[in-house]
């Protein structure tokens, strides 16, 4: 059974770094082949791409291992892992190399950059908007996780119960940084996300044992 | 020593409603009144609104879907408010009833949302030029939309309907924190979407050859949603209660 996932390792090996080596060697062909781009913009989206095509490698080894524990069902070692090495790891490394040392757009968040075109000042808003904001999410997740938990096939069903209630957390984070890009102060709209990730977090609990309580031998 | 429940009548009359058969009788007798007043109002507020109030003097004529659009959005809130309400009820009484009347309102509060953001769409194109906009109000009622559709979803997914109605009714209790954002948020934000110019207290900013029609069409409205609260619930109740003995009388007696 390991051999497989470690066999399949091989395999996402090969693949991503076949498909990441024109990403590190020659970026320009690979961007203006899709886009057709200002010559700034280019410049701009460059090394990002660099860094895209070299970390391609690493993120498909680690997903692959990621969903072959998962699969074996030891989801609690995934779980703390992941938790560990956002919080640990990917959030302070990120604000220490872009606004911290000052290192700019590249060494910050590479796929943030490329994505959103996101300027280097409204980065730490945006990482304390998400600190708390993603944390108010994931007791909206426990909340549905319990309410569907005795459903078989809820996929979807899950993703609409959710969508609703993740949007006035997803308003006042991005009201954080919109703020911030007007020049505003944000300290309203990450005091009110506060708040709703405080009242989340007091109310998920007990309505998530109510939740997983229906249709068991203690209703709620 | 009597207790309220026996001397006061009102509150006897409600408790009395928790009980099915009561309650089914009491539907079958209103429920063709409510319709009927909802059909005249909607006729009167429909007359003077489409025929009667004068043209706009910005919009010219294609404001008049104002008269569907508002009456829906206020009713879209209230249901949802009235649903959660019936919702607590449900899960901390259990009152059977509750759960029902709970169940019976997202599909009517689903339609009158979903009615909204139509007209709100079909209204957009010719005044703002475009049929949608992410902004604070529409995102927020398209949110509402899908509350409404995360409640019929998860109450249906559940085999036993009472464990559906309550899990749904913790859904839309969490569910609740979007209608302040709704109502508020062309207060709050500087958004495509016109501000309040009907106000609760205080002088509305609306000609009154407008705000009759308003107002006649929201309460027709009103009427509407009772009307198909209890059609709903009256034929809900009978599917869950069809194994007593009250729903063989009653059905029998139809013939």
């Amino acid at each position: 059974m390991s051999r497989w996932a470690w066999d399949v390792v091989k395999v996402a090996l090969v693949v991503m770094g076949l498909l990441g080596l024109p990403m590190v060697l020659m970026p320009e062909a690979v961007l203006s082949s899709i886009y057709r781009l200002q010559p700034e913009t280019l410049e701009v989206a460059l090394w990002p791409l660099r860094l895209v095509g070299l970390s391609m490698v690493f993120e498909a080894v680690g997903t692959v291992l990621q969903n072959a524990l998962l699969g074996a069902g030891d989801t609690r070692r995934v779980m703390l892992t992941t938790i560990a090495s956002q919080w640990l790891l990917f959030l302070p490394i990120a604000y220490m190399m872009g606004p911290f040392f000052g290192l700019g757009l590249t060494a910050a968040t590479p796929l943030l950059a490329l994505l959103l075109k996101l300027p280097v000042k409204l980065l730490p808003v945006m990482l304390i908007a998400l600190a708390i904001g993603s944390f108010g999410a994931t007791q909206i997740g426990l909340i549905a996780a319990a309410l569907t938990a005795r459903l078989r096939r809820s996929g979807i069903l899950l993703a609409i119960i959710v969508l609703p209630l993740y949007l006035p957390l997803l308003i006042f984070g991005s009201g954080a940084v919109d703020a911030v890009r007007l020049g505003d102060s944000p300290r309203a709209a990450l005091l009110l996300l506060a708040a709703q990730t405080l009242l989340l977090t007091t109310l998920a609990a007990p309505a998530a044992a109510a939740g997983l309580r229906i249709g068991s031998d203690n209703p709620p | 020593m009597r207790s309220a429940y026996a001397v006061n009548p009102l509150l006897r009359w409600f408790h009395q409603l928790g009980s099915p058969p009561y309650f089914h009788a009491f539907a079958t007798r209103w429920m063709p009144w409510f319709g009927f007043a909802a059909l005249l109002l909607t006729a009167i507020g429909l007359y003077l609104g489409f025929v009667v109030a004068p043209a706009d003097y910005l919009q010219g004529e294609s404001y008049r879907i104002i008269f569907i659009h508002v009456p829906s959005a206020w009713m879209s809130m209230f249901i949802y408010a009235l649903m959660a309400l019936n919702g607590a009820i449900a899960l901390i009484w259990r009152i059977k009833l509750s759960e029902i009347l709970f169940l019976s309102c997202a599909p009517i509060g689903a339609m009158f949302t979903a009615v909204t953001l139509i007209t709100g769409m079909l209204w957009g194109k010719p005044t703002w030029g475009t049929y949608w906009e992410w902004d604070a109000r529409l995102t927020s009622e398209l949110a509402l939309l899908f509350l409404y559709f995360g409640v019929i979803g998860l109450a249906s997914a559940y085999e036993d309907a009472r464990q559906g109605a309550r899990a749904a009714a913790v859904l839309a209790l969490v569910g609740v924190v979007n209608l302040p954002i709704i109502h508020f948020s062309v207060i709050w934000w500087n958004t495509l979407h016109q501000g309040d110019t009907v106000k609760l207290i205080g002088k509305s900013s609306i000609h009154p050859s407008m705000l009759w029609p308003l107002l006649i069409l929201a309460t027709a409205a009103k009427l509407y949603f009772v009307f198909a609260l209890l059609l709903r619930a009256r034929g809900t109740l009978l599917e869950q209660e069809r194994a007593k003995h009250w729903v063989r009388d009653a059905i029998g007696e139809r013939g």
